[in-house]
């Protein structure tokens, strides 16, 4: 029996962390205690606060790189920059789900008990001020990201996805609206979550069991254990491979590639906006983070052995996403489509094995992270007395009415489209550089091609806009109050900032682009 | 050949080149965002606009003039750093893109001028203009840039502001169809133009055009070989070559202004530049210049033959701008200093075939919108001035002496004849043959247009000459169908040797004919393809087709290329579009081209959205999983990896 040892911890390194779950709790202990009045104020104050001082303490700790709390969490250039990613992005959303002035009382429900399509249900949805709960969800969720992309073994990392999962699936059900269609949204993410989430614990257990088959090593999940298991000549080939497909598995089930990106279209419409918003940016970013640790440093000797499936898994997934966004009618499925198909280029960029192509992926991921939140943004602008008006023939002429967020909406959808001058041409030559020189020219060519078909979606709604006459259904834009704007804004100016000088960004990440082993 | 390539920075009054870009793109800016407040000046700042881009771009080109090394770039900030991937944002002036420039604002400049009056009941001319002005900043953009990337943001640009204004015209269904053919064919360049740009990336590290002229020679054979095909692909994408060429004449849906601008005159002429600009990379490689020769030599036949079998004047005008750029790539390919001759050939051709559209849309505004010219003859009795500019636009491009086609035309199947081998004949032959084809069909245009009896709709009773502001750049232009040929041959190719890493050694090769010899035969081809359509038309010709043998009506349907891009492009495309859209098994409601506003909205669509079934995304997923671990087990056995 050996003694037990508490691992040491380096508290102001996982202090974002901290800040967050804690700032969740106290989220939840306001719901118990503030007045309803107060609470939406204080719950948003919270939580914007919260995310400042995370973010505040991630940027103190830039130069910092460890691995404590025993070997559960790494606190290393990727991290640091990813969840800076993330925070930035979270307050982003946040913005976006405290906005009430879009929708009198918010995106959200009032009362999420009320059955849908009742009376009951029509009188909460005429202006009732809706559920407060979404901020403690919102933060705990955060939380969880920020941990996810931190964890440096597979149960951490597992503990993680269920943290930032569950109060996902809360959130997609909790829409104002249309609560049929969130609510089955939600069951659906629910169940498919559950089922992926089955597929990586499995996996991790298969990956158990091929370090402990190594004679004289030590066994363990943690990612240096994992790499030095791979690194001898395996006994158990089969157990490692099977577990690393598992792991693959439910990884690419939250990064939404095909074929796991069934559930995407569905959830993403049925979703409130800005959580559809969020969980584009932000579960983008830490399901990548995530991807790319576990290939890059616990797998990074089986490089040529999950290359050709990871690849033609991109493959599958940017030809899915770009050839089915052109037949969409929904804005709110052919931006699923659109998530899905960049979501395939990210992973040709978690295959560029160099630091070039762990620089230009996360250059992406905040990128697209920007793109996609302005644009949520501004589908919750075009809207009528029933709510977002998403059906693509209501927006035609969108440009005659309301020019602005017309235009606002076109140089999203041109960055979306790869335009150069935009973050989109940026973002993707950042990938396809170094994936071209780590040797993956096919998947730079599919990427190329696949991003060729894409554009056609896009300019579709682009055309649509600018030269359809207005029809009779077509909405007007709602003027946002100030959130909702200081987000659209900031998205906006963040793509065209990152398509016209990218420098600075590429350069922070090139420079937090090593993970400590 | 081994000479370097070096650019000198940008001092003084260059170091504004910048401005050339800027001053349209700021114009088009303020039009959009203005709105509706622009309305009633919007068009004379887009003008305006243009005509200063111009004024500058001579003063800087007669600055140029006296420079000791001609090529001068401006780097304004670095674009994309990461790692070794380095990218400028800069500029780069030279010989080569100082005539651009300067055809660019100029005949850009006089077409404006003429929108102005031609768009003026149109209630989108504000738009009209901001789209043509965003049009002539990504064109300048595109000559100025100094790296492929900077060329790709401009061919980019050209490619957006050209759907759009081809679409401009959204109520007539054949509009949005035609934008969206021009989209899609003009995707498949780009991907090869994007596909070749990463590939110099990795075999020479760079995209920069001096780096990448000087590392051309340490490639292999074959890295040359695909790296130019890939640029080839995206020159034939934008210039209408074969076997991309059907869209060219499809978007002749746009208004007239812009397929004189667009169109004609600039930019289809971007694959032309591109080629000439790639120079070292196409000279390095002779099967590479083969290719291009043939492309050039088939594409200059098939748009003549399709063009003497269309009625429409626009599609006529169009199939012939295939056609000419068809001879400009039989320039460029031949290398050496055809390649001067090609960029004679393209400015020429941008006054004259300017000209000629802007006279075809002077006949429309005069007939109400009628393009069938088997429904005009007789006009030259109505509209004076268009019939004259006309005549000078139509004499020019068949080649008749002393007008610029001549001059500018007659050099390339020269040098089509000086090649070493049977090739010789071949390729000098196919020229030759198209000359005659040129004077016949763009003989038949003109004859049923202006002469022969009238065979109007009965709706038209007085035809009438159109405005001045419409006619006096007509005016200019046939001057410069005359002028411009002479003074361009005689000038430019001295100008653009001193174009650095343009030009360089020909190994002359004695041609299989003398040069008298071919210029007696080429004028004779030219006055017998005329004549006999003059014979032929001058009586007019039935309002109704007619039966024709097998060549025409081959030529009538475009050669049935639009059968064979429909076999092997959109037939496989739907096809896995349906196969997609079958797996994915729900919330599609319109196929593929179905444009979402054609189909009202309704409440039985959402529905329709709730018929996706947990289980069969479960069954989808695990079918998915097994796959994948089947593939990794594969791989782990060796079989995949």
């Amino acid at each position: 029996m050996t003694e037990l040892k508490l691992p040491s911890i380096d508290y102001a390194a996982i202090s974002p962390i901290l800040i967050m779950l804690g700032t969740a709790l106290l989220g939840v202990l306001v719901e118990a205690l503030v007045p309803r009045r107060w609470r939406h104020v204080v719950q948003l104050t919270l939580a914007l606060l919260a995310v400042l001082a995370a973010l505040t303490m991630v940027v103190l700790s830039a130069d910092e790189r460890i691995i404590t709390a025993g070997q559960a969490l790494a606190i290393d250039g990727p991290t640091l920059f990813l969840q800076g990613a993330i925070l930035v992005l979270a307050a982003m959303a946040l913005l976006l789900i405290g906005d009430r002035s879009v929708e009198r009382g918010g995106a959200f429900v009032a009362q999420a008990a009320v059955t849908a399509e009742s009376a009951d249900d029509r009188r909460q949805a005429e202006g009732r001020n809706g559920l407060t709960e979404v901020y403690p969800l919102t933060t705990f969720a955060i939380g969880g990201m920020l941990i996810f992309v931190a964890a440096n073994d597979l149960l951490t990392m597992f503990i993680a996805l269920e943290v930032f999962s569950l109060p996902l699936y809360l959130l997609c059900a909790l829409a104002r609206r249309r609560r049929l269609l969130s609510q089955e949204a939600a069951m659906k993410y629910f169940l498919l979550g559950a089922y992926a989430s089955a597929f990586f614990l499995f996996g991790v257990a298969l990956i158990y069991g091929f370090t402990a088959g190594i004679p004289g090593r030590p066994s363990g999940v943690d990612f240096a254990t994992i790499h030095a298991a791979v690194g001898e000549s395996p006994a158990s080939p089969v157990l490692l491979f099977a577990g690393m497909a598992l792991l693959a598995i439910g990884l690419l089930f939250k990064a939404a590639a095909a074929p796991f990106h069934v559930w995407t279209p569905d959830v993403y419409q049925g979703a409130p906006t800005p959580v559809t918003g969020f969980m584009a940016a932000c579960t983008k970013v830490a399901a990548f983070g995530a991807l790319l640790r576990v290939f890059q440093v616990a797998f990074a000797d089986a490089n040529w052995d999950f290359t050709p499936v990871l690849g033609a898994v991109a493959v599958l997934t940017m030809l899915v996403g770009a050839v089915l966004a052109v037949t969409q009618t929904d804005i709110k499925r052919l931006l699923a489509y659109s998530s899905i198909a960049n979501a395939g280029y990210l992973l040709v960029g978690v295959l560029a094995p160099s630091r070039d192509g762990l620089a230009g992926t996360m250059f992406y991921l905040v990128a697209y992270g920007f793109s996609v939140l302005a644009a949520f943004a501004v589908v919750t602008l075009v809207r009528d007395d029933d709510g977002e008006a998403t059906h693509l023939s209501r927006w035609a002429g969108l440009g005659r009415r309301s020019p602005f967020f017309a235009a606002l909406f076109t140089f999203i959808l041109l960055a979306f489209a790869g335009i150069p001058l935009t973050s989109g041409f940026t973002s993707k030559f950042a990938i396809f550089g170094p994936a071209l020189e780590g040797g993956q020219a096919w998947l730079v060519i599919a990427g190329v091609l696949t991003s060729m078909i894409l554009a056609f979606p896009y300019l579709r709604v682009v055309v649509m806009m600018w030269l359809s006459e207005p029809g009779e259904s077509t909405p007007t834009v709602t003027v946002p109050g100030g959130l909702t704007s200081a987000a659209l804004m900031i998205g906006v100016l963040a793509t065209l900032v990152l398509g016209v000088a990218p420098a600075p960004l590429l350069d922070l990440a090139a420079g937090a682009a090593e993970f400590v082993r | 050949m081994e000479e370097t390539v070096e650019y000198a920075q940008a001092t003084g009054l260059l170091g504004g080149v910048w401005l050339l870009v800027a001053i349209p793109l700021v114009s088009a800016a303020i039009l959009l965002l203005l709105g509706r407040r622009a309305d009633r000046w919007g068009h004379w700042l887009g003008v305006a606009a243009i005509g200063a881009a111009f004024v500058l771009g001579l003063s800087f080109f007669f600055q140029l003039r006296g420079l000791e090394n001609k090529s001068v770039e401006l780097s304004l900030w670095d674009f994309i750093a990461v790692g070794d991937l380095r990218v400028d944002f800069g500029l780069l002036f030279d010989p080569l893109a100082a005539v651009f420039v300067l055809l660019i604002t100029g005949v850009g400049f006089l077409i404006h001028l003429y929108a102005v009056e031609y768009m003026s009941h149109d209630a989108g001319r504000r738009r009209f203009f901001a789209y043509f002005n965003l049009f002539v900043a990504a064109m300048l953009l595109l000559v100025l840039g100094n790296n492929y990337v900077m060329l790709y943001f401009g061919w980019e640009g050209v490619g957006l502001a050209s759907y759009l204004l081809i679409s401009f015209w959204t109520d007539r269904p054949s509009a949005a169809t035609a934008g969206k053919k021009a989209f899609l064919m003009n995707r498949v360049g780009d991907a090869g133009l994007a596909i070749g740009i990463f590939i110099m990336f990795a075999t020479v590290g760079t995209t920069q055009y001096d780096e990448v002229f000087n590392g051309v020679g340490a490639l292999t054979g074959t890295t040359v070989l695909v790296l130019g095909l890939l640029l080839l692909l995206g020159a034939a994408g934008k210039s209408g070559q074969f076997p991309l060429q059907a869209w060219l004449p499809d978007a002749m849906e746009g208004p007239t202004p812009v397929s004189a601008l667009i169109h004609a005159a600039t930019m289809v002429t971007a694959g032309v530049y591109l080629i000439a600009r790639s120079n070292p990379i196409f000279s390095a490689n002779s099967t590479l210049q083969l290719v291009v020769v043939s492309v050039g030599a088939l594409t200059l036949l098939i748009g003549c033959i399709i063009g003497a079998a269309k009625d429409d004047i626009k599609r006529v005008l169009a199939w012939s701008t295939v056609s000419q750029i068809g001879y400009m790539f039989l320039g460029v390919g031949l290398g050496g200093a055809a390649y001067a001759l090609a960029i004679v050939h393209l400015l020429a051709h941008g006054f004259f075939k300017a000209n000629m559209f802007l006279g075809a849309g002077s006949v429309m505004h005069g007939m109400k919108d009628q393009v069938d010219i088997r429904r005009f003859g007789g006009l030259s009795k109505y509209m004076k001035i268009t019939w004259l500019t006309f005549m000078m636009g139509w004499l020019a491009i068949i080649g008749m002496f002393p007008f610029s086609g001549f001059f500018s035309k007659e050099p390339i199947i020269v040098a089509a004849f000086e090649r070493e081998d049977w090739t010789a004949w071949l390729f000098g032959g196919a020229a030759l043959l198209g000359a005659g084809l040129t004077a016949f069909y763009m003989t038949r245009l003109f004859v049923l247009t202006f002469h022969g009896p009238q065979r109007w709709t009965e709706d038209i009773e007085h035809p009438h000459e159109s405005p001045k502001l419409m006619t006096i750049p007509l005016i200019l232009l046939a001057v410069g169908s005359v002028g411009a040929g002479f003074l361009l041959a005689t000038s430019v190719p001295d100008w653009l040797t001193e174009t650095a890493g343009l030009g360089g050694e020909h190994a002359e090769h004695a041609a299989v004919l003398s040069h008298t010899v071919i210029t007696i035969l080429s004028l004779l081809v030219t006055v017998l393809g005329a004549g006999l359509a003059w014979f032929l038309f001058r009586a007019g010709t039935a309002t109704v087709p007619q039966p024709a043998g097998v060549l025409v009506t081959a030529a009538r349907r475009n050669l049935y290329t639009d059968t064979v891009n429909e076999a092997v492009f959109e037939k496989p495309g739907i096809f896995l579009t349906r196969a997609l859209v079958y797996l994915d098994n729900r919330g599609i409601d319109g196929l593929v081209n179905g444009l979402a506003a054609a189909v009202g909205g309704g409440s039985g669509r959402l529905r329709r959205m709730q018929t996706g079934f947990v289980r069969s995304y479960a069954t989808s997923i695990l079918a998915g999983a097994l796959l994948v671990m089947a593939a990794f087990l594969a791989v782990q056995a060796g079989w995949l990896a």
